[in-house]
């Protein structure tokens, strides 16, 4: 494989889950590459695997075997605290009930990741306010989650995610629990972010309409990767 | 400390009611607490400030208070001629030959009779206590039966205006002054003549001498003079040591008896408080997951619990300490144990006590917290992400 311009390598990668005795395979030898700026949708039946290679993919999960490389960075090696500062500048999560925190606003919210930088107030409040302009949000920076519809949530958590300019961004069922419209708006901007800014994003999802969107499609089932789907888009 | 502080302070106001209950329960243990501590400082403060730096007290050696003590004319004689007692303007020795007996007077919210202390005085006692002023009246005349009253006697006995009569020793005594000694021992004494008294209660000693140190920092020496001579079997301490002896026992008593409840009651609000941080953790799985996800570490949420729960306990510690100080506007009377008579005094809150209660305070929300705190710290990211 042409390791050019790729943000992502995974290798041989293998994981099991462990339910008393019995060992569950869910990730079986995989191997894929994702290049800077891609839209890639993964896809497949619920327990193929996919919101588990997402997960080692952003570093929360650890792998049994194989390797993962994010912008030549062997994350498997790190310790849980390297990852955790690892994950800090180089990864930013989209989730599917957009998890702010609630006793925040949304530019509390937007702010948390900053927190764990160097950045000054001043330094803090410039990204909070260009990343929530990004979303189109900068009339609701006081505003408290439960103040926000649902599309306004996710679009917060997205301004969460790209407010540290991370290598990654990872959704997983980005539009899970949104309306038709709102799903589109968040699938619009979640382009214009892939197209005017060049961030990378793998995005886990079941709805064919989201995977559309996407500039490529990987298939999961039972934890084997596959190119072709086995569904009908 | 990565998490805001008010990450943790907004949390808890959005649980306010369960917030406001462990509150409550933290607050009521900081209350006994503080008030428990007020009442032995408050004991300690008005039998030390019942002395003076500059004066000494005499009395029989092991005698332990002046109720026990025993001091006859001849040794009362020699003390009295010691070289190193004060003179007053009018070339008087600052000296008095006291006699201290116990009687038995009805209380005016009971009833019931209660021991006081019928201190028989000489001519400078008065002028020994630079904080006994008569406030009504005037002192009794030398060899009568007369008396004065302190204020607290005459707040809390019965018979307790000028011009009444108190009949004790098969005598009756006519109250013609009433004396303010502040929040010292003295506003809880009756005074009368020495000499009077010791024929009415048949007594042939005194109970005490009191002088007043012409140099205070010969009170060495003049200690060393008396203890020593052979004729006396007596022992001299400074009038303040005196006082603070006599109120080591009560106040070490009470301290004892209120911590020991306390930590019994604390260990009910540190459950309260447990459970409820149990509660917020358990409410916040996802939040959690959602935090160590971003990159927070371990510690980090591990801190910013444990400070919810510290919230918790100042914000406890705090309300007990303000209902707490309502209590300064009481007085109580209590029995002595070191003269067995009743003596009136005041919760004082001082400035240890506050941050006693307050530390108290945040070792119970601490304690209530960790347990709480480290389980949220290791959840692990999937898991907590997933609500598990």
């Amino acid at each position: 494989m042409n390791s050019e311009n790729n943000i992502v390598e995974i290798r041989n990668l293998s994981k099991s889950y462990h339910r008393g005795s019995l060992i569950l395979p869910v990730l079986n030898n995989i191997s894929l590459d994702i290049k800077e700026g891609e839209f890639l949708a993964l896809m497949g039946p619920s327990g193929s695997g996919k919101t588990t290679l997402l997960n080692l993919i952003a570093g929360i999960d650890k792998a049994d075997s194989g390797s993962i490389k994010v912008k030549s960075v062997e994350i498997t090696t790190l310790s849980e605290s390297e990852l955790a500062e690892w994950r800090a500048s180089n990864v930013g999560f989209i989730f599917q009930f957009y998890n702010l925190i609630p006793v925040l606003t949304a530019f509390e919210n937007v702010e948390l990741p900053l927190l764990l930088s160097k950045l000054s107030k001043k330094e803090r409040r410039e990204h909070v306010e260009m990343a929530l302009k990004v979303v189109n949000l900068s009339d609701r920076m006081d505003h408290r989650p439960g103040q926000l519809s649902g599309g306004q949530q996710q679009r917060v958590a997205i301004a969460r995610a790209i407010v540290t300019d991370p290598a990654i961004l990872v959704a997983d069922e980005p539009t899970g629990d949104l309306d038709r419209t709102s799903a589109e708006d968040i699938l619009n901007l979640m382009e214009q972010l892939v197209v005017e800014l060049n961030k990378t994003i793998i995005m886990v999802t079941h709805d064919p309409r989201a995977a559309k969107k996407a500039h490529h499609i990987k298939f999961l089932d039972k934890g084997i990767l596959n190119a072709r789907p086995q569904i009908d888009l | 400390m990565k998490i805001p502080l008010s990450y943790s302070l907004r949390n808890l106001w959005t649980r306010r009611l369960t917030t406001s209950l462990t509150i409550g329960g933290m607050a009521l243990v900081v209350f006994v607490f503080a008030a428990v501590l007020m009442l032995a400082e408050g004991l300690q403060k008005t039998l030390v400030e019942t002395g003076s730096d500059d004066n000494v007290v005499v009395i029989r050696k092991s005698a332990g208070s002046e109720v026990q003590s025993g001091i006859d004319r001849v040794q009362a004689s020699i003390i009295e001629t010691q070289p190193g007692i004060a003179i007053d303007a009018d070339g008087k020795r600052m000296v008095a030959k006291e006699i201290v007996v116990l009687i038995a007077l009805p209380k005016k919210s009971t009833n019931k009779p209660s021991n006081v202390v019928i201190r028989g005085i000489g001519e400078k006692s008065l002028d020994l206590r630079r904080q006994v002023k008569i406030s009504e009246g005037r002192m009794p005349v030398s060899g009568s039966t007369e008396i004065v009253i302190g204020k607290s006697i005459a707040k809390r006995f019965k018979s307790g205006k000028v011009g009444e009569v108190l009949r004790f020793g098969m005598r009756d005594w006519r109250i013609v002054g009433i004396f303010d000694a502040g929040n010292t021992g003295f506003s809880s004494e009756v005074w009368g003549d020495a000499d009077i008294l010791m024929q009415t209660f048949r007594r042939q000693a005194y109970s005490s001498v009191i002088f007043r140190l012409q140099n205070p920092s010969e009170f060495e020496v003049i200690k060393q003079k008396i203890e020593s001579d052979p004729r006396l079997t007596l022992e001299a301490r400074k009038e303040t040591k005196y006082y603070r002896d006599q109120s080591e026992m009560m106040a070490k008593f009470l301290r004892i008896l209120g911590i020991s409840l306390t930590i019994i009651f604390s260990l009910g609000a540190i459950i309260g408080a447990m459970i409820t941080m149990y509660a917020a953790v358990a409410n916040r799985i996802a939040e959690i997951g959602t935090l160590r996800a971003l990159g927070f570490q371990r510690r980090n949420i591990l801190a910013a619990f444990v400070m919810e729960s510290l919230f918790l306990g100042l914000i406890g510690g705090f309300t007990g300490l303000i209902f707490a100080s309502f209590l300064q506007l009481y007085t109580i009377s209590t029995m002595n144990w070191a003269t067995f008579s009743e003596l009136a005094f005041s919760f004082e809150l001082s400035p240890d006590i506050i941050w006693e209660s307050i530390l108290f305070s945040l070792i119970m929300g601490l304690t209530g917290g960790m347990l709480p705190a480290i389980r949220a710290s290791r959840m692990n990211i999937v898991e907590a992400l997933r609500g598990e």
